[in-house]
């Protein structure tokens, strides 16, 4: 199975590891991630605004960009991606008008038509490979390894682009009990780490970091698991801050879904943990969980 | 066939007079053939307006009226009433409805507008000549009622109906009869036993000579109409004699069987053979066939059996069918309360200490499974700190229902009173976004929950409810202070809106009568038909219509038996007369019109040639398109009279 | 292209809504809101309802979206406050706090039971100000370590919705 496949800025810079660990996974579950050749930026963050059509003209231009391919889906891993392409799309097929605008305006682009279906890998791992062949496929059950799914916001709000239930989301869940982890809820699974308020105020994205890491730690958590490259840093990086600021904090990893499913898999080559700010191989060592050095 | 006929034409202030000539149309008017009269007034319909037509009539000898005013769903009626009065046949009335079809669309252009009115005169006194004398249809009806719905509503209805001398037959689903009110702990806002107000109805209803219960029935089939219903009942298989069964209780001791029981909304549970609870009427056992393990295996325990005195426990399928003849029928199936599981954010029923307000009237009444002491479901524990939450599932037009379930607000305040006096050093809140007192006593209870019992009302929707070691932590902003407050809760108690009982839609398919948004049975007319629907002789009570206390169910239960009682009282219906007639000697017996007749009206005799029930046949007319042979036509409505009626507007 | 560029009528606006824009904290807050068709029915309102589509008046305060909005304490006028501000014409709203600390979660959207979404109304607000060409945030005022660390999704994201 071959899918188009958008991988935004940040996947290519600070987020190389959920990128490599993503490919390796699905390439294991049979699905190809095919790299659109020519691609820009998705315009993150939707803009809200209802006269604001040129902030539409990036993310409709990556959608242009996948019906060329001439598959009806176009694959992303970047929550914030994911939510500003799907916005868009709902925009456009909804509104002629600024279908048309928007198509008259990018004369030199073929016209878009509302054909594509813009999916989050976890969508994909869910409706079309199944977590059961996901369970099948697991060569070492992380068993004993306590995480904690965070769900952030994008993926699953607004209702009209959400990939699950908004108010008891449940894919994370799943998919991490598939692979024979202990998965501990927490009511701020789905509570916003501060996104981009982190440039100029981290104090605030600290704070938020805190709050979410110890409601998990609190149940027993040792891991957090994301799926959005923002939430990953605010939630890593700025562990820094949060320590300033509540110095009996403890240090916990966060890592993405896809390095559990590739250490699940034991594609032990694609994790990509030495960029963490917070390592996670101790905890993993700890449980036996990863091999070797 | 009218030869003096009069002819009424109505200025209708300047509604009609400012774009026709009325006078033109009354001088034009009395030179028709067959007019003997012709004259206009200002408001035909005013008193002394009416007052001229009646004088015209007697004065003139007139037999046949033309009245040119507005449309005749207003007014025709009254015409006819005038006619009726002074000893003319009514349906030798006829209405041009100048106002709206000339006189408002046409306000631009007064010589054709009045062209068109005097036409339209000329077409109405042509159809009149040709109009014969008729009486209404005197149908016999059977002077009796069924009443759907066992809950208060029900029972007063059928008391009312009882008392005043009508059989009335009451079919209920469940077991007993008792509705919702027989699960309360206390009414507000009187605080009386439910159960010792109704068990005196209870029992006399099930005493009355006049009634019937069916309970544990459910409806089958409705045929015929207004005056004659057939309704075919089931009576569901109870598996226990009912004629031996004493009504002891036995067979519940021994029963292994443990299923939540509906009586007690699921935080208790019964046997699989059951009588729903001690005050129960009639007081009989059922067998529940899902989880009783001699009905699902076929063999085995049967414990009941042995251990029944009477010998009652039969395990045989006594499902069988009743037929009734009723004159009208009473819906009144009552409400049920949206599941605590619907609602992600206050856990999804997965929390044992998060119940609806109707669970926790289990908890408070004194005959309930924990006798009245206010305890948590999980553990319990006597609460401490309780939490009500009011609109869960109402006024939320996104997401749920977008109207208010009215009982709620007094509901609640009286939930958190009787919890106070039982938890006396307990602290209650109640999160709201209005508080609707709207009755009599009502907002003196509100203020007495407040003020006696200290109980805290915080202004604000709450966001979620979420379990942190073992207390339930509830979130929310009071809009008031403009602060965020959270409640560590032992309990929660949830105000889920009223929706209307499963079943109503298949129900009111086969009564054919509407729904309204909601699902809520549809009144005829909001304000001042609420207790008929626009089917005749189906009458509509209680929360079935739409959620309300038991004060205004009462009313409204009295006010359809009334209704119900009146539409009998004559002992005949009286069917307006313009039906379909078959010329015999024309009708080739084809049976077109037998096929096409949306009522079910026209049969094939034995002689081949159609006949028409005049019962059941409403005049729409489809059987006259139908006729080949032009055999069957409508009373005052025939092929030839429309033919005039056409030519007469057409010709130049 | 003109017609799909924003909107830039609401910047030749008087004097008004520049002055309050620039009240400083401190300032005494008005004890007194007189309410008239003039500020209802006024400019100010007509241009939030048109920027950011929802139907502000359907708000009867029920105060969900405030109860989950995870930024509450660090806001001066609660998600709830802002719509009722609104609804009466303030302009004041302008200067708050709270427009500038919401992340655009849609926590508050998703709960609202008349399905307003209280996170466009903010970005409404927002774009009030950024229109008259007065950025919020000044990436040359971020040290070059702390924008080398960051993902450039934070960078655009931030760029995007507090610079004109």
């Amino acid at each position: 199975m071959k899918f188009p496949y958008y991988p935004g800025c940040t996947l290519k810079a600070q987020a190389k590891n959920f990128e490599i660990s993503a490919l390796t996974t699905c390439a294991y579950l049979g699905i190809e991630l095919e790299e659109l050749d020519k691609w820009n930026c998705c315009g993150t963050v939707y803009s809200l605004a209802t006269d604001d059509l040129m902030k539409q003209v990036a993310p409709i231009r990556v959608l242009i960009r996948a019906m060329e391919k001439g598959q009806n889906e176009l694959v992303t891993l970047c929550a914030m991606c994911y939510n500003t392409l799907a916005r868009a799309n709902l925009l456009v097929r909804a509104d002629e008008e600024k279908m048309e605008k928007l198509n008259s305006f990018m004369d030199d682009e073929p016209d878009y038509d509302g054909s594509v279906r813009v999916l989050h890998l976890l969508q994909v791992l869910k409706d079309i490979i199944g977590f059961e062949i996901i369970m099948q496929k697991v060569v070492r059950p992380l068993k004993g390894l306590r995480v904690s799914p965070y769900y952030g916001c994008l993926l699953i709000r607004p209702k009209g682009v959400a990939i699950d239930d908004p108010r008891d989301p449940r894919i994370l869940e799943d998919l991490l009990s598939a692979l024979g982890t202990d998965v501990i809820g927490t009511p701020e699974r789905a509570t916003c780490c501060g996104s981009y308020l982190t440039i100029d105020r981290k104090e605030v994205v600290a704070d938020n970091a805190y709050r979410i890491i110890m409601a998990s730690v609190e149940r027993g958590a040792e891991l957090l698991v994301t799926s959005c490259p923002l939430c990953f840093f605010n939630l890593d990086s700025r562990q820094k801050e949060a320590k300033k600021l509540h110095p009996e904090m403890k240090q916990v990893p966060i890592v993405y879904f896809t390095q559990l499913m590739a250490l699940a898999f034991g594609l032990e080559d694609s994790l990509g943990f030495e960029s963490h700010y917070v390592d996670p191989r101790p905890v993993l060592k700890e449980k036996g969980l990863l091999g070797g050095s | 066939m009218p030869e003096r006929i009069g002819v009424f034409v109505c200025h209708c202030g300047q509604n009609i007079a400012g774009s026709v000539d009325v006078e033109k149309v009354r001088d034009e008017a009395a030179k028709l053939a067959g007019v003997v009269h012709a004259e206009d007034y200002v408001f035909m319909c005013s008193d002394p307006g009416q007052e001229l037509i009646r004088r015209a009539i007697h004065e003139k000898n007139l037999d046949g009226i033309v009245v040119a005013a507005c449309s005749p769903f207003l007014h025709k009626e009254t015409w006819q009433n005038i006619a009726k009065n002074t000893g003319l046949n009514p349906y030798l009335v006829e209405v041009a409805n100048i106002r709206e079809w000339v006189a408002w669309p046409h306000r631009n252009d007064k010589e054709k507008a009045t062209e068109k009115a005097i036409k339209m005169v000329e077409a109405a006194v042509a159809k009149l000549r040709s109009d014969v004398a008729l009486q209404p249809i005197k149908i016999p009806v059977k002077k009796s009622v069924l009443v759907i719905g066992g809950g208060i509503a029900g029972i007063q209805a059928a008391l009312d109906i009882a008392e005043a001398g009508l059989k009335v037959y009451l079919v209920e689903k469940d077991p007993s009869i008792g509705g919702k009110m027989a699960q309360l702990s206390e009414t507000f806002p009187t605080l009386d036993c439910p159960q010792c107000i109704l068990t005196p109805k209870m029992t006399e209803l099930a005493h009355h000579r006049n009634a019937t219960l069916l309970t544990y029935s459910e409806i089958e089939d409705v045929t015929g109409s207004a005056g004659n219903f057939k309704v075919k009942v089931r009576r569901k298989a109870t598996y226990v004699n009912w004629d031996k069964c004493v009504g002891c209780g036995s067979c519940m001791q021994v029963c292994p069987v443990e299923v939540p029981s509906e009586y007690e909304a699921g935080i208790a549970n019964r046997k699989a053979i059951y009588i729903p609870f001690p005050q129960a009427v009639p007081n009989k056992a059922v067998i529940d066939p899902m989880s009783c393990l001699r009905l699902k295996y076929g063999k085995g325990c049967g414990l009941c059996a042995k251990e029944c005195p009477a010998g009652a426990i039969s395990f045989k399928n006594n499902e069988r069918f009743e037929e009734l003849e009723v004159g009208a029928i009473i819906v009144a199936t009552g409400l049920e309360v949206m599941d605590a599981s619907n609602f992600a954010e206050y856990g999804h029923g997965k929390y044992k200490d998060v119940i609806t307000g109707l669970q926790f009237e289990r908890l408070l009444a004194p005959s309930g499974p924990t006798q009245g002491r206010v305890i948590r479901p999980s553990d319990g524990k006597v609460p401490k700190e309780v939490a009500f939450i009011q609109c869960v599932g109402s006024r939320d037009p996104e997401n749920w229902n977008p109207y208010c379930s009215k009982i709620c607000c007094m509901y609640t305040a009286k939930q958190a009173l009787l919890y106070k006096e039982a938890v006396p050093d307990g602290q209650a809140y109640v999160f709201y976004i209005d508080i609707r007192a709207d009755g009599k006593g009502y907002e003196e209870f509100i203020h007495r929950a407040m003020s006696e019992h200290k109980i805290v009302y915080i202004r604000g929707k709450v966001g979620k409810v979420y379990e942190e070691e073992g207390k339930l932590k509830v979130v929310a902003v009071d809009t008031l202070t403009g602060k965020k407050v959270e409640v560590n809760a032992d309990l929660v108690v949830l105000a889920t809106a009223a929706v209307p009982s499963p079943g109503v839609k298949e129900l009111a398919k086969k009564l054919r009568i509407q729904l309204s948004e909601g699902g809520w049975l549809k009144e005829a007319h909001l304000k001042l038909r609420p207790v008929e629907t626009l089917t005749t002789g189906v009458y509509i009570a209680g929360a079935a219509q739409y959620p309300k206390d038991i004060t205004d169910t009462v009313a409204q239960a009295s006010g359809a038996a009334a209704k119900a009682i009146s539409f009998l009282s004559k002992g005949y219906v009286e069917r307006e007369p313009l039906v379909a007639k078959v010329d015999e000697d024309i009708c080739s017996g084809c049976g077109n019109c037998v096929a096409l007749c949306p009522y079910g009206a026209v049969e094939l005799t034995d002689e081949r040639v159609a006949k028409v029930d005049e019962a059941l046949c409403e005049g729409c007319g489809a059987c006259t398109a139908a006729c080949t042979a032009g055999a069957i036509s409508l009373v005052n409505y025939d092929k030839r009279q429309l033919f005039d009626l056409i030519s007469t507007l057409v010709r130049r | 292209m003109r017609n799909i560029l924003a909107d830039s009528s609401f910047c030749s606006r008087n004097s008004v809504v520049i002055k309050v824009f620039y009240v400083k904290k401190g300032q005494p807050i008005d004890m007194v809101f007189p309410l008239s068709k003039e500020n209802i029915r006024g400019r100010f309102v007509n241009k939030v309802l048109e920027l950011s589509g929802q139907d502000i008046f359907a708000c009867y305060q029920c105060g969900k979206c405030s109860a989950l909005c995870p930024s509450l304490e660090r806001m001066d006028l609660l998600p709830n406050q802002l719509v009722r501000m609104v609804q009466f014409g303030r302009e004041e709203v302008l200067g708050s706090k709270t427009i500038w600390i919401c992340s655009s979660c849609f926590s508050c959207a998703v709960e609202c039971p008349k399905g307003i979404d209280i996170a466009s109304l903010a970005e409404a607000l927002r774009l009030m100000q950024l229109r008259l060409n007065v950025d919020h945030l000044d990436l040359n005022k971020i040290p070059t370590e702390d924008l080398e660390e960051l993902p450039p999704i934070a960078i655009v994201g931030g760029a995007r919705k507090f610079t004109a």
